[in-house]
């Protein structure tokens, strides 16, 4: 068991002093983030990594991932005691979360949540722990043919899993492929789409991106609802934390099932937000009381729960073995390797065993550390969305303007911070998806040196692409994930005909 | 929901913006193609040029865009929907525009005042509170922005005539 020795090695890079801080600072200011409008996983990450960018790669990625749980605890608490989701992905906690709040069991709820939460990370910590060395070794026979396809199978993953918007899909990962293109082109030298503008040189930075379009978008889409907070009483003590432990193990089923779908949703490119809501249906139709779900079962909340953290936390497995985010949290952490001069990919299992196996290992410690925080300082949190609107908003915006300033200090992209945030507010309206329009500025480039690269190896032949088994295989999953919408959208049609 | 919705006018309709959105994109794409002609988007002695991959990006968005204008062309009842209020119309704007004027100000008077200036104004006109109270959040909320930043962290955040006069750059 090479894996264990190796988690062993992590545990001792970890475990620091410094680190073990850094980890409660991250969970802290990631439920914080978490609760707050306007400020999520993605965007929070991206404000604050200018932040790490003078830490030791290994603290710093430590502390980034810990703001990232924290971020996915945190958004169960507004959903269960606001019935607003901090997060997209507890949209599906709320079904059953408020209900039970109403009833004055606001203490369970959120226990439930925690826990569940804490169970569906730690399945995907397991399965990160031993799968990711296995693709990761098996990643090092890629090349660019294969990673094009694993490109492709990736964005054809989003497409597939549009419900009934698939061409909105493809819009704004068109939109944000072009954005990438945008600048020098280090292959010919030539400069692409930046009409004389020297600001464009560079091309757009994602991380002005995912504050704009996440963070500025999502403020003027809070605001539209006219914000007042009516929430209940949120106290938990250790009366409701024992029982709500002793009522879990009943659910047991309904965890395991929601960790596999999780994990499965977090390593292909779904993401947490389908994972929780396809969670809460399997959960509703398999449980015996899954006609009562939606006034406030406790198993209701157990399933999105876990199935969300699951997805979030196993989003990281394809990007450090990969380089391939499955969620746009996954993409700033992505972004923050490259930063700190750290190439993601099968190469860094080699190369940066240290690096590696302490951010697994940071993994166990910063959900556990979430566990405690979350569980301890609900009050706190719950105060602070007591705080009116009109004092937070300002705040967040100013946060936001900084972030977007610190990533280059230019002046330039916190202006384009507020154009992306006008069309983070159109695009949310009018459902077109950001996820993949984020993926694809972020992956852009290397999507098309891996596609330029494969066709210069066959002279232009597009065959390259299903030259043998392995990249053959990719492909053609890739094109089935793509056709799905219309195959499905066929067969639905079909049924309504017979 | 709608009841209560129906008496409020649509400042715009879910149609308009959606046809409108889909026109943008569709000349967002055909930039794309232009300019990827223009680097040359054909395969060169060495391999695919500059413009080759961006090309079928271009292609791609036009496409996509298309598709979606007709969809919402024949979407009617989706379309006479409000996409926002005027009543929401104009919460969004009494945002957009304070913050919009919040990052020009910063160019000019640093980050710092800028935001003072920001969060008093917020409020004070949105949230109806007192000088009293709105002052001392502001230079609460910079006073914890200057440490966490600067002192903390070491990321210097733009400054202006302000902060020179107290020696700080």
């Amino acid at each position: 068991m090479e894996e264990i020795s190796s988690l062993l090695h992590g545990f001792s890079v970890a475990l620091t002093p410094f680190n073990l801080l850094l980890m409660f600072v991250g969970v802290v200011l990631g439920v914080l983030i978490g609760v707050l409008p306007g400020l999520g996983g993605a965007n929070g990450v991206a404000i604050l990594l200018p932040l790490t960018f003078t830490m030791p790669p290994t603290s710093a990625i430590i502390m980034l991932s810990c703001i990232y749980w924290g971020a996915l605890f945190g958004g169960a608490i507004t959903s269960i005691l606001f019935n607003i989701p901090g997060e997209p992905w507890s949209v599906a906690t709320t079904f059953d979360g408020y209900p039970l709040a109403q009833k004055g069991r606001a203490g369970h709820a959120l226990t439930a949540a925690f826990t569940s939460s804490f169970i569906g990370a730690l399945v995907a910590v397991i399965v990160i722990t031993f799968l990711s060395p296995v693709v990761a070794n098996f990643a090092l026979k890629f090349g660019p043919p294969e990673y094009f396809a694993v490109y492709f199978l990736t964005f054809a993953a989003f497409v597939g899993m549009s419900k009934g918007q698939a061409w909105k899909t493809i819009s704004s990962m068109m939109i944000g492929f072009a954005l990438a293109a945008v600048g020098l082109d280090s292959v010919t030298g030539q400069l692409r789409l930046t009409f004389g503008f020297i600001e464009l040189l560079q091309g757009f930075d994602f991380l002005i991106a995912v504050i704009g379009l996440f963070g500025i978008g999502e403020i003027l889409l809070t605001l539209e609802e006219g914000l007042a907070f009516k929430g209940a009483n949120a106290r938990i003590n250790v009366k409701a934390v024992i029982e709500t432990w002793r009522e879990l193990p009943r659910y047991w089923l309904t965890s395991l099932r929601s960790s596999a779908v999780g994990c499965f949703m977090g390593i292909v490119p779904g993401g947490a937000t389908p994972a929780s809501f396809m969670a809460y249906g399997v959960a509703k139709r398999f449980s015996k009381d899954g006609d009562r779900f939606g006034t406030g079962q406790v198993e209701g909340v157990v399933a999105p729960e876990t199935a969300a953290h699951a997805a979030g936390t196993s989003a990281l497995l394809p990007m450090l073995t990969l380089g391939v985010p499955g969620s746009p949290t996954a993409a700033v952490l992505l972004g923050g390797l490259l930063i700190w001069g750290l190439q993601p990919g099968p190469m860094l299992f080699v190369e940066q065993k240290d690096f590696v196996w302490g951010l697994i290992a940071s993994m166990y410690l910063g959900n556990i550390a979430g566990l405690i925080v979350v569980l301890t300082t609900v009050p706190l949190f719950a105060a602070i969305l007591r705080i009116p609107f009109s004092i937070i908003a300002p705040i967040i915006l100013v946060i936001c303007a900084i972030g977007a300033y610190t990533v280059h200090t230019s002046m330039f992209d916190v202006w384009l911070m507020l154009v992306f945030g006008v069309i983070g507010y159109i695009f949310k309206k009018l459902d077109y998806p950001l996820a993949p329009l984020v993926l694809a500025l972020v992956l852009g480039d290397r999507a098309e040196s891996s596609f330029r690269q494969a066709l210069l190896g066959s002279q232009g032949d597009l065959s390259i692409f299903f030259s043998n088994g392995l990249v053959g295989t990719i492909m053609s999953f890739g094109i089935i994930m793509l056709v799905w919408p219309l195959v499905s959208a066929a067969l639905s049609r079909l049924r309504k005909a017979a | 929901m709608s009841e209560h919705h129906q008496h409020e006018r649509a400042a715009v309709s879910f149609r308009t913006m959606e046809l409108v959105v889909a026109l943008v994109i569709f000349v967002f794409g055909a930039i794309v193609i232009y300019d990827s002609v223009r680097v040359g988007a054909q395969w060169a002695e060495d391999g695919p040029q500059g413009g080759y991959f961006p090309f079928y990006i271009g292609l791609l968005t036009c496409l996509s865009a298309v598709i979606i204008f007709a969809k919402a062309a024949f979407d009617a009842a989706r379309g006479r929907k409000a996409f926002v209020t005027t009543q929401q119309l104009s919460m969004v704007l009494q945002l957009f525009v304070p913050t919009v004027v919040f990052v020009g100000l910063i160019q000019f008077v640093g980050l710092y005042a800028a935001s003072t200036l920001f969060i008093v104004f917020f409020m004070i006109w949105l949230g109806k509170y007192s000088w009293v109270k709105a002052v001392p959040v502001a230079i609460a909320v910079n006073l914890a922005l200057f440490l966490l930043f600067e002192v903390w962290f070491k990321v210097p955040l733009p400054k202006g005539p302000i902060e020179a006069a107290f020696g700080l750059h």
